[in-house]
């Protein structure tokens, strides 16, 4: 950020020295308005993409309304009449399950990366993480068709019927497919982002808290504990509600293993769907408008809760950022 | 007060637990590449990367359209995405500091995070309908909608690094203020912007959603950007969900060729950016 305020003061007085040239001022104030132009591209396409949607999606909302669509299940092209609820439904049961697997495992790691293994370990190991980012989700979807759901199938699910089998949650057919077969691709592949931005929020804890816990004699993970989780709180929690927004939008990988089946189950075990795998499914072959319209409707519905979550995380993210300040209040 | 070796042991278990958490994040990912890697493997062969999709119960072909295709929806987002993300970022970071700015900058990061099949109901919106067609210029217009906000955060911050004294001297020795940006300031950043084109096509290479109703698919060789277009993603996903043995092979190669092509973008990107800070020091 230093550098950045020095940029700016010193270039004013060649700035100055260049607008005493005419022929300069004239380029300058061209350069000057096509940046200007690309700059607001950016908001350009993100009122394009709201319009563009809310353009496709209007006719089913005139004549469905926004509450009966996500409150009902009935979803029949024939008889056209839509109903989101089993794809809102199963979105949020495999997101949550993604969230319960993934952020654990992301906090923990984060802490470990920074708080108790060398840092040349942890350049060592960023790596790979991040390569776990790269991997496109058709591949995890791939892999989750033919080695995940056969693992779950065989060993996962019947474990989880035995010990737990007394709730609802782990009872039915063990088919593979299902909520928690795409739970569990989502925890994977969420993990890395959360991982990242835990690990970002982590290093603005101040090193002095650390080191006053320490000399009152905590351990290090009483240290952890009582200086830098209570200090990093909101920003993990921004991390945590960016992971969902990406678990909830997340397509191919869930597309190819939660079952597809419009149907709302308690059985974490049963076959779902979610609103991008409908999308992604339908789309293409929507016989009719009001088909199409649904859809866009869905996809609608995607965009504003993955839009708000992201604010919000921004936010949270930043007010950690800006943790010193709040201390020192 | 707990004892003292109570709270050690607390300690220690905590740490282990972490430590696992490296561990379980690691595993998918060694599964992942080895799976992809030996089942690929055995489907590759010349036809695969010479030959069209074999017909419905048929075995042998290959996947060639579908790479092919994938490069030219790519060059396609390419040509409008990175004028448009490094141009928005190099107004970012230099006239980016007033409200205007801040508002773009806010909008990016969180247009960086919707989901891309919503991008890709846009770019049906915008280009399928109109053309009443799908095509690869719709699939391009989905990518490059999902690489410019990424592209204009990197660039942003490529630009602010340039040291404040090489622009002063240009400055200085009386060069406009435009001569400046474009031959001083861009040119020092042209490694670490190049670098972000880079992850931002590699990005691009392995999104399916978008392309899923934009350029669709397609069992031949395609040229022309105002029709269905093969690509390797949308084959792996539907090679994948088919019943065919043959088909599922097809899959995990098509997924090798994916992760070698993201991964030597990735790769190249590090090697950049690596002898860029060489230069620069």
């Amino acid at each position: 950020m230093q550098p950045a305020s020095d940029i700016v003061t010193v270039a004013r007085p060649g700035r100055r020295t260049a607008t005493r040239r005419r022929r300069h001022n004239l380029a300058d104030r061209a350069w000057g308005a096509s940046l200007s132009v690309l700059g607001v591209t950016v908001l350009v396409v993100a009122a394009l993409i709201v319009a563009e949607l809310w353009r496709v999606a209007k006719p089913l909302f005139a004549t469905v309304g926004i509450v009966r669509f996500v409150t009902t299940s009935q979803w029949d092209v024939v008889r056209e009449t839509y109903g989101a609820l089993p794809y809102v439904y199963g979105t949020l049961v495999t997101s949550a399950i993604a969230l319960v697997l993934a952020v654990p495992v992301s906090v923990g790691l984060a802490l470990f990366l920074t708080e108790m293994s060398p840092p040349r370990f942890r350049s060592i190991v960023s790596f790979p993480i991040s390569l776990l980012a790269g991997i496109p989700s058709v591949v995890y979807g791939l892999w989750g068709l033919f080695v995940l759901i056969p693992v779950l199938r065989k060993t996962v699910e019947p474990f989880l019927a035995n010990a737990l089998g007394f709730l609802p949650l782990f009872q039915g057919p063990r088919i593979g497919f299902g909520y928690l077969a795409a739970g569990t691709i989502l925890a994977i592949m969420i993990l890395p982002t959360i991982t990242a931005i835990a690990i970002e929020v982590l290093r603005t804890v101040p090193l002095s808290l650390r080191e006053a816990a320490l000399a009152l004699g905590a351990t290090r993970w009483e240290m952890i504990r009582i200086a830098v989780l209570p200090y990093s709180r909101a920003g993990i929690l921004g991390a945590t509600i960016l992971g969902l927004g990406r678990a909830l939008g997340e397509t191919m990988a869930v597309t190819m293993v939660i079952g597809n089946s419009p149907t709302i189950q308690a059985s974490l075990f049963a076959p779902g769907y979610s609103l991008p795998a409908v999308i992604a499914n339908e789309f293409a072959e929507a016989s009719s408008a009001t088909h199409t319209s649904a859809l866009a409707a869905l996809g609608l519905l995607l965009f504003a809760v993955t839009f708000l979550l992201n604010v919000a995380a921004r936010v949270l993210v930043r007010i950690s950022r800006r943790g010193p300040a709040r201390v020192a209040a | 007060m707990k004892s003292l070796a109570r709270r050690r042991a607390v300690n220690w278990l905590m740490t282990g637990l972490c430590g696992a958490g490296l561990v379980i994040a690691l595993l998918p990912l060694l599964s992942v590449l080895w799976l992809v890697v030996s089942h690929g493997f055995r489907a590759l062969d010349l036809d695969f990367f010479t030959a069209l999709p074999s017909p419905v119960g048929e075995t042998g072909g290959g996947v060639a359209n579908a790479i092919l295709g994938t490069g030219y929806i790519v060059a396609i987002a390419c040509a409008i995405g990175v004028p448009l993300g490094v141009g928005a970022g190099v107004f970012l970071a230099e006239k980016g500091d007033g409200k205007v700015g801040e508002a773009i900058r806010f909008t990016a990061e969180v247009l960086s995070g919707v989901p891309s099949i919503v991008v890709g109901i846009v770019a049906y919106a915008l280009v399928v309908i109109p053309m009443r067609r799908f095509s690869a210029l719709a699939g391009g217009v989905a990518l490059a909608v999902l690489m410019v906000p990424t592209l204009a955060r990197s660039t942003e911050e490529l630009v602010r690094l340039v040291p404040g004294s090489l622009r002063e001297a240009s400055l200085a020795l009386g060069v406009p203020q435009w001569r400046t940006s474009l031959r001083v300031v861009l040119r020092t950043a042209l490694g670490g912007i190049t670098t972000a084109i880079l992850l931002a096509v590699a990005r691009a290479a392995g999104e399916t959603a978008p392309l899923l109703f934009t350029s669709l698919n397609n069992q031949y060789w395609n040229f022309s950007p105002d029709q269905p277009t093969a690509s390797l993603t949308v084959q792996i996903f539907n090679y994948a969900v088919s019943p065919y043995a043959d088909w599922h092979d097809k899959a995990w190669g098509a997924a090798l060729v994916l992760l070698l092509l993201v991964g030597a973008l990735s790769l190249l990107a590090r090697l950049l950016t690596r002898s860029r800070f060489g230069l620069s020091r």
